[in-house]
């Protein structure tokens, strides 16, 4: 098994290289240094002394690939390539545009992401399990039927709604909490409790919808009929077998998104003006800072990635079909 | 003069496409079966009542063209308006045209904030002005109530009539077609005893004409979903958003469907090192965030567009050329999950009879892939490309309000939803944008899962196997 876990790392490496080649051919060969500065600098008629100006600022104005007029190593290592994208590998993300330190704004800006996050996930979680056990447990009854068609029209209606909607009902008719903003401390309850709920209202149809599948996927196997045959009272043929069962697909789902946890939701914190890792990326898009961005995009990809190996890892763990092939 | 949008091409080349699908499917029995399924679906074909009305509406909008003016030029030749039009707007003209100042409520016939204006007299009064067009005809302004529900009785009588008449057609021509009588037809439909839930089809139709002829009939002479920050009508805003959404959710299957057929049944059926590089591929495009590469994407071809602006001669070719764009950039980072599912099938399918036998008569690689893999492998891209839609549709509004979606210019749901979020911040409330984004995009979506729903129900075979299983347990 440990010889499968570190293979499964040692594929994870090409798999972070191409992510960076992708960025690198995205926000430097599709779209050159002098189109970022001329895009930053605004207005048309800049002049190019403007524009070296700025990429020498920002450490642009080196050749992509191959310095040419440096000598040894430098030829590598003087270059766009190598200064903005293979750094990114020891996470070391260089500054902003605006000159500030990325990797600075990550580590402080992570924790207010994680304050919403891990409560949105924990309780969506719990609720949402529970829902889809009881809508299996009462499956082809009407609680079943009706609770599905509530799913089904949780899922049409967009996140958005379910944020503006939350925002004004909640902060702006009923005042019971601030609109939107952030105070780290116990009081951040208080910031966090809309958001949370909505995360959790507004994830509720996919949610409990998929994972009514899995839990009637499973009951319609053999053994459930077995356990049911033996004699088993209902209740234990589902929390005995079919939801430790049907938990494998939930459990890999749900540990490829725990390392995604880091990164924010973009809407909710933009929406609620929480200082995160979510609305730091809004902000760069809107602000077409490509630094940040750039940043985001891999270390997203990082995280993805950690989360799909915990995922297959945790996977060996609960299914031993897989630690003994 | 016409005017060819590039998604108008793609529009309608899909339609074609759908059109061919459908003749080739009629006369193949086995493929016919599982869309008989799928119309024996009641809430499918309920579903699917709302969706053609979406997409008539979508198609109208994508025939474009240049309206031509009164005069000629210097060599004689007609003169056309900068402005691109297309036959929804014609139909829809005096909704277009008849624009107020600013913000007006639905149905109002003030506006929603006071103005300050001068009296004949020489003084100035602040008050809420008459609207331009909402409810200008009202001699008294008292009428006001009495006005909206008499046209909106005439509008429901009018279009009871209409859905009265066409279900009458409608069964008649059933009826010749089975070879009974009308009112035995009649009999089936009412009592549920047709194949295709016909019951359920007149009764979506009457839901819909219901609300679309009163609609209509006020609608000449009401803003029946108030107007926005420059006075345009907000139903003219909704119907023109249905298009981008239409055109998000269909076009980016169609970039994608090529990538992912192809790649997937390579890696499924070559193995070895094709299987390993396709894999490698799609497992990095994977784990780059969805939005984030979305987001990387277009800006970088904002980028370009500003970079170029020349190549466009209007600005609607210009945001439309964005549009496709945009669903290339969706189906390139889309594709695969679809390639995923297609190599996993493949991999399945290589190893029974038939293929082994294919493979010991000699038959080359290409045509085991078209005749006997993909035919087999379709119905998995049928379930993706119809559960795909909506949240396509969805995905659209976040991006634009992430500000990476379609162009400002461009009527979708995500610019309106953009807009009301300021216009909720207003006091008093701006409501409206918001409502009639949210109507219509949920209706729209909820038909697109539910139909989704009765395609995946009637196509999986996984699912047959497992409600039979169900009803023999029973």
């Amino acid at each position: 098994m440990l010889a499968y876990i570190l293979r499964r790392m040692l594929y994870a490496i090409p798999i972070l290289i191409g992510v960076n080649l992708i960025t690198f051919g995205l926000f430097f060969v599709v779209n050159t240094p002098d189109d970022m500065a001329r895009m930053q600098l605004g207005a048309k008629r800049v002049t190019p002394d403007a524009i070296e100006k700025w990429k020498a600022e920002r450490g642009y104005d080196r050749p992509l690939l191959w310095n040419s007029t440096a000598a040894g190593a430098a030829r590598f290592t003087r270059t766009i390539f190598f200064e903005k994208s293979a750094r990114l590998f020891a996470f070391d993300f260089g500054n902003a545009d605006d000159g500030r330190s990325i990797g600075h704004e990550i580590r402080t800006r992570m924790w207010a992401s994680l304050a919403l996050a891990i409560p949105a996930f924990l309780v969506g979680l719990a609720v949402y399990v529970s829902f889809a056990l009881a809508f299996a447990f009462f499956r082809a009854t009407y609680l079943d039927f009706w609770g599905v068609v509530l799913c089904v029209a949780m899922m049409s209606i967009s996140t958005l709604f379910y944020i503006i909607g939350g925002q004004y009902l909640v902060s702006k008719l009923w005042s019971l909490v601030p609109i939107s903003g952030f105070q780290p401390g116990p009081d951040a309850v208080k910031f966090l409790l809309l958001p949370v709920v909505i995360a959790l209202v507004g994830g509720f149809g996919e949610g409990v919808r998929l994972y009514r599948t899995f839990f009637l996927e499973e009951m319609s196997k053999d053994y459930v009929r077995t356990a049911r045959a033996k004699g088993l009272a209902e209740t234990s043929v589902l929390f005995g077998h079919v939801l430790k069962n049907g938990s494998i697909p939930i459990l890999t789902g749900v540990v490829a998104a725990i390392p995604k946890l880091f990164l924010g939701s973009l809407l909710a914190e933009s929406f609620f003006g929480i200082p995160g890792l979510g609305s730091y990326t809004i902000d760069a898009i809107q602000a077409q800072d490509f630094a940040v961005v750039r940043s985001m995009v891999f270390l997203g990809s990082a995280l993805t990635i950690l989360g799909y190996l915990l995922a297959d890892i945790s996977y060996t763990f609960v299914d031993p079909r897989v630690r003994f092939n | 003069m016409p005017v060819g949008l590039p998604t108008d091409y793609a529009v309608w080349l899909l339609v074609a496409a759908a059109a061919g699908y459908a003749m080739y499917v009629r006369r193949q029995p086995h493929l016919a079966a599982p869309w008989r399924r799928v119309a024996q679906s009641t809430a499918g074909m309920s579903a699917l009542v709302v969706l053609v009305a979406f997409v008539v509406a979508g198609l109208l909008d994508s025939v474009h063209f240049r309206p031509t003016l009164e005069g000629r030029d210097q060599q004689g030749r007609p003169v056309y308006g900068v402005e691109v039009l297309s036959l929804l707007d014609v139909l829809v003209m005096p909704l277009k045209t008849r624009t107020e100042r600013t913000y007006s409520a639905p149905f109002a016939t003030r506006a929603y904030a006071r103005e300050t204006t001068e009296l004949p007299s020489g003084g100035v009064v602040r008050e809420f002005p008459r609207l331009r067009y909402g409810g200008a005809h009202l001699a008294d302004e008292a009428d006001h109530i009495r006005d909206v529900a008499v046209r909106t009785l005439q509008g429901i009588a009018l279009g009871f009539a209409g859905w009265w008449l066409a279900v009458w057609l409608a069964t008649a021509a059933l009826a010749r077609r089975h070879g009974v009588s009308v009112g035995a037809m009649w009999n089936a439909v009412q009592h549920r005893r047709t194949e295709i839930p016909w019951r359920a089809v007149y009764l979506t139709v009457l839901a819909l004409t219901l609300i679309a002829v009163p609609v209509a009939l006020l609608a000449t002479r009401y803003h029946v979903l108030g107007t926005d920050k420059v006075g345009q009508d907000v139903l003219y805003l909704s119907l023109k958003s249905i298009r981008t959404g239409l055109v998000i959710g269909t076009l980016t299957t169609l970039v994608m469907l090529p990538l992912a057929i192809l790649l997937g049944i390579m890696a499924g059926y070559f193995r070895g090192w094709i299987d390993d590089l396709i894999q490698y591929v799609y497992t990095t495009i994977n784990s780059i965030p969805g939005v984030l590469l979305i987001a990387a994407a277009v800006l970088m071809m904002q980028v370009q567009i500003d970079k170029n602006p020349d190549i466009f001669p209007t600005s609607a070719q210009r945001a439309d050329f964005r549009l496709l764009l945009l669903c290339v950039i969706l189906g390139l980072t889309t594709w695969t999950g679809l390639a995923r599912l297609l190599r996993g099938e493949t991999l399945k399918l290589s190893e029974l009879e038939y293929i082994q036998a294919a493979h010991a008569f000699g038959v080359r690689h290409a045509r085991v892939i078209t005749r006997h893999l993909l035919p087999n492998v379709m119905h998995i891209v049928l379930i993706t490309l119809v559960m795909d839609f909506s949240g396509l549709v969805l995905a659209e509004a976040v991006l634009s309000y992430v500000g990476v979606g379609v162009d400002p210019s461009t009527n979708s749901f995500g610019t309106m939803i953009n807009a009301a979020r300021l216009e909720m911040a207003r006091e008093p409330m701006v409501w409206w944008t918001l409502a009639a984004a949210f109507a219509f995009m949920f209706v729209l979506v909820l038909a697109a899962n539910l139909f989704a729903d009765a395609v995946r129900d009637g196509f999986d075979p996984r699912v047959l196997v497992s409600t039979r299983a169900a009803g023999a347990a029973a």
